[in-house]
């Protein structure tokens, strides 16, 4: 399909340089902050630390998961899912975008250096700056990991969601208000593949209850935040426990993840799987840190 | 001089070119005051690649059109619902071979933060009345739920066979 073109240009990559003079890259000077123009200033009554901190938690779960989805491009079974998992991962990745602008922008001092975005929060910083859960990050050893992950991550992160709509600040409202529909599609959709996979043949419902049990000791630590909202846990607990029955596996009764003095994905202490995560995404960046993209 | 709200609407969309951002639903608002044109864009979903590209291209057009300051800015709230692409929109995209959810058929939020608060969970895959844009049967089929851009899924009509895309009710 031809894209109409009357502004002159040859092709789509000399007009995305076309208004300012940088051409290194070939999609120009690159990302345009994904809060541009939005008001971002923290709201009286608002604790600006507590705001960039939530933000943070919540973008690098989306973040790191992410990345975690992405890895599976290429490696699905069928290409349905592949534009499936693709484009979840991408949701993903949007929010985490807004969400890390938005912790940068709330609070400049404390935790960031002056004039940091999400690029930095991305690719600079350390294993132990990250505030993940460690459900983000594990890698999926196969498709019923995927389904099961994905049905308790979306499940939870939507019910943090729908709450956070009404939390006071604005923007952080509005971005929880993008989300919640598009949480509840992957939701959906996970749910789907779970009782597809735990219902289907002797091996599929093996499996799925495989991945289950080894997902679980991860769950416990979902609900230990301090987001400003209403316990989500028999919420999501509910909802995972009707997948479940329909799917025909059991909810898994393995003991929580500890904690390593006391500390877990929230406090920076995450697992081995973290450090393959962000060996990956932030090589490039690391390598060619004045690098505009 | 064309106005700032007409050279901004006539941007294609990079994904559905047959379609404006003002089609869309995507440009929600062009002002101007003096020499500075403010245009206020809101995505589609929160990963919607293509609004590094309707920037770029709304900041050309406006400054081709001979506006010298130009801002793009986003608008996060009220979020985008597929209700707002227009009936012009619409009927472009039907003749694309691309399906659209009816206006009105995105399931709206409840008045109350209580009424709205919890999203159901659907286990059966939807049943959305889609019609197929090709030979107009409404014996459609979803294929999958995801398609090649975020706000599409794939169906298939059951009379002329064909495949075809449909806009997800959003």
């Amino acid at each position: 399909m031809t894209v109409p073109d009357n502004t002159g240009h040859d092709n789509p990559y000399d007009l995305l340089s076309a208004d300012d003079d940088d051409h290194r890259w070939a999609f120009g000077t690159g990302f345009t902050d994904p809060l541009a123009g939005v008001d971002t200033t923290v709201p009286d009554g608002v604790d600006a630390a507590a705001l960039a901190r939530h933000c943070l938690m919540l973008g690098d779960d989306a973040l790191i998961y992410s990345h975690r989805l992405q890895q599976w491009i290429t490696r699905l079974p069928e290409l349905e899912e592949e534009t499936a998992v693709a484009n979840i991962a991408l949701d993903l990745l949007g929010q985490a975008r807004m969400l890390l602008a938005r912790a940068a922008a709330a609070d400049p001092s404390a935790d960031f250096p002056a004039g940091t975005g999400e690029d930095r929060l991305a690719f600079f910083r350390a294993e132990a700056e990250f505030r993940n859960v460690r459900l983000a990050e594990r890698a999926d050893e196969d498709f019923a990991e995927l389904a099961g992950r994905l049905l308790i991550f979306s499940a939870w992160r939507l019910a943090l969601f729908e709450r956070l709509r009404d939390t006071a600040d604005p923007v952080l409202a509005a971005i929880a208000a993008k989300g919640v529909p598009e949480l509840a599609y992957h939701r959906d959709y996970a749910a789907r593949w779970v009782i597809r996979l735990g219902d289907g043949t002797e091996l599929s419902h093996q499996r799925m209850q495989r991945a289950l049990d080894v997902l679980w000791p991860l769950v416990d630590e979902l609900f230990d935040d301090d987001l400003p909202v209403s316990d989500v846990r028999g919420e999501v607990e509910a909802v995972l426990d009707g997948v479940f029955e329909h799917a025909g596996v059991g909810r898994p009764s393995s003991a929580p993840l500890g904690a390593v003095s006391g500390l877990r994905g929230r406090d920076g202490v995450h697992t081995e799987a973290m450090g393959y995560v962000l060996a990956e995404l932030q090589s490039v960046a690391r390598a060619y840190p004045d690098a505009t993209w | 001089m064309v106005s700032a709200w007409e050279v901004a609407a006539a941007t294609p969309d990079p994904e559905l070119p047959m379609v404006t951002v003002a089609d869309l639903g995507i440009l929600r608002d062009v002002s101007v005051e003096g020499d500075h044109v403010t245009a206020t864009i809101t995505p589609t979903y929160s990963g919607c690649p293509a609004m590094r590209e309707i920037t770029a291209e709304l900041r050309h057009r406006l400054l081709t059109a001979g506006y010298p300051l130009v801002e793009i800015r986003t608008r996060l709230a009220p979020a985008w619902t597929s209700d707002w692409i227009t009936a012009e929109g619409r009927r472009k995209l039907s003749e694309a071979g691309i399906a659209t959810p009816q206006a009105g058929a995105t399931p709206q939020a409840g008045a109350t933060p209580q009424e709205r608060r919890t999203t159901t969970l659907t286990l059966l895959p939807a049943r959305p009345a889609v019609v197929c844009p090709l030979c107009g049967s409404s014996r459609t089929a979803c294929t999958a739920e995801f398609s090649g851009t975020a706000c599409k899924a794939l169906y298939r009509c059951e009379d002329c066979l064909e495949p075809f895309e449909y806009v997800k009710e959003h």
